[in-house]
């Protein structure tokens, strides 16, 4: 489980603001490898569904660049969070396989918004700086919509399709 | 003005990624290692044309293409004799060896020993999944004795390879164990590892999804950090081991020997080196 560290609540806005960046930045570049490797394994819908969220995380990337302003530590995000095993939205690189269904991908996008949400929503009731919990309540907002568009995407699918079945499964060779 | 100053770079993780994408299953552990090493080189502020990546054959040693720094993709069991000239005739480059448990422990175990034993300055990080991925699955000398399978109906009733005993016995200088699910921790891991002189060995539990599913959910549920601190103390090393399930994640031996480097021979023109060609 990936939650804030105890000096979370002591973060300047500025802390607050390159953490917050580079979480979206591991997510926007987790989506981007997860989708090369869809690729490489010619699984192209599921390729299109990891670009498409990266997309999403860019943008909110820019999003917060904006939101944050000038309120930046020495104008730069933070160089690299090391929170917990990973990012708080971003999908471990052990959670795919080559023949999941875009069901299985999206619900593995949801469980990031819905985990993003809840670290931000975390600062946001901990925090002492006053700004620093108003900001995190946007943020929290921000992904709670996120779990909504990832929800309707769903939708989007219908019912829950089985795994394709493998035309080259594993064989032990001898 | 100081026109002798030196101009400090930093690193992004992505400065460290090539233009080839990874062939390695999606699922696989290995994805992970790399983007720690990544993250590590970043960490460590290495220039990518100061680092060279040696690797064998097998899954894990595809990794320097996927690098963006020099790299060598050698023979299979050979990669730290390779890296060993290299870091001798090029002092001045940090050298990553990258293997995995068939091509490092089996093939290679030799050239494991002695490249412990010698204590050059590199460092070798080997992703055990526990057995051959790239040939299909067969049992690796890290491979638990029971693991039952077609190819080894009941399992092979063999007693597993203890790379960190053996590593520790021979002499390594630097002795640590992560889990290619803690990203984070694997990076430490490696920066610790490269920062430390003389030869450091750092396996990392690194699951096949393919051939070894059964792992991928075991091994983070059981992998964990050591409870032990970590020691300079040999024979404390040694007693921590005789307890270990294969689990215990982090530093577990660091030590003080110095490393071997030999000093350098005089330099020579290249077109001197063609007469030790000459038939």
């Amino acid at each position: 489980m990936t939650v804030p560290p105890d000096s979370a609540k002591a973060w300047s806005v500025a802390e607050f603001f390159a953490q917050a960046l580079a979480i979206e930045i591991e997510a926007s570049e987790r989506y981007e490898l997860l989708a090369d490797q869809m690729d490489v394994h010619n699984n192209r819908e599921i390729a299109a569904i990891f670009r498409k969220m990266a997309a999403i995380e860019a943008h909110h990337r820019d999003v917060i660049e904006k939101r944050a302003g000038k309120a930046r530590v020495d104008g730069k995000p933070a160089k690299f969070s090391w929170i917990g095993p990973s990012g708080p939205e971003a999908i471990d690189f052990e959670d795919v396989h080559y023949l999941m269904t875009p069901h299985q991908a999206l619900q593995l996008a949801r469980i990031n918004e819905e985990r993003a949400a809840r670290y931000f929503e975390e600062i946001a009731a901990t925090a002492q700086d006053p700004d620093v919990r108003a900001f995190a309540r946007e943020m929290a907002d921000d992904e709670r919509r996120h779990v909504v568009w990832v929800n309707e995407w769903i939708a989007k699918f219908g019912a829950e399709e089985r795994p394709a079945e493998d035309p080259d499964p594993p064989i032990y060779q001898e | 003005m100081n026109m002798s100053a030196t101009i400090e770079r930093s690193f992004k993780p992505a400065d460290y990624k090539s233009s080839v994408k990874p062939v390695w299953c999606p699922g696989c552990g290995d994805h992970s290692v790399l983007l720690s090493f990544q993250r590590a080189m970043a960490e460590l502020a290495l220039a990518p044309e100061n680092v060279a990546v040696v690797s064998g054959i097998g899954c894990s040693s595809r990794i320097p293409a996927y690098t963006n720094c020099y790299g060598f993709h050698g023979v299979h069991g050979r990669s730290l004799t390779v890296a060993a000239g290299l870091k001798v005739a090029r002092p001045d480059l940090t050298v990553v060896v990258a293997s995995g448990d068939g091509d490092g422990f089996s093939i290679g175990g030799n050239h494991f020993l002695h490249a412990c034993r010698r204590n050059i300055d590199l460092t070798y990080i080997v992703m055990d999944n526990r057995i051959y991925g790239m040939t299909k699955g067969q049992p690796s000398p890290t491979t638990e004795p029971d693991w039952d399978t077609a190819i080894a109906p009941g399992g092979t009733g063999l007693s597993p390879f203890h790379p960190l005993v053996v590593a520790l016995a021979s002499g390594a200088n630097f002795i640590a164990r992560s889990f290619s699910g803690d990203l984070g921790g694997t990076a430490r891991m490696i920066v610790e590892a490269i920062r430390h002189p003389g030869f450091s060995f750092l396996q990392i539990l690194s699951p096949c999804v393919t051939f070894r599913p059964d792992q991928q959910k075991g091994w983070k549920d059981i992998v964990r950090n050591a409870v032990v601190p970590e020691t300079d103390d040999p024979g404390r090393a040694a007693r921590r081991l005789m307890t270990d399930d294969g689990f215990n994640t982090g530093v577990l031996y660091r030590g003080k020997r110095p490393p071997y480097q030999p000093a350098p021979l005089a330099s020579m023109d290249p077109s001197q080196l063609e007469t030790e060609f000459d038939i």
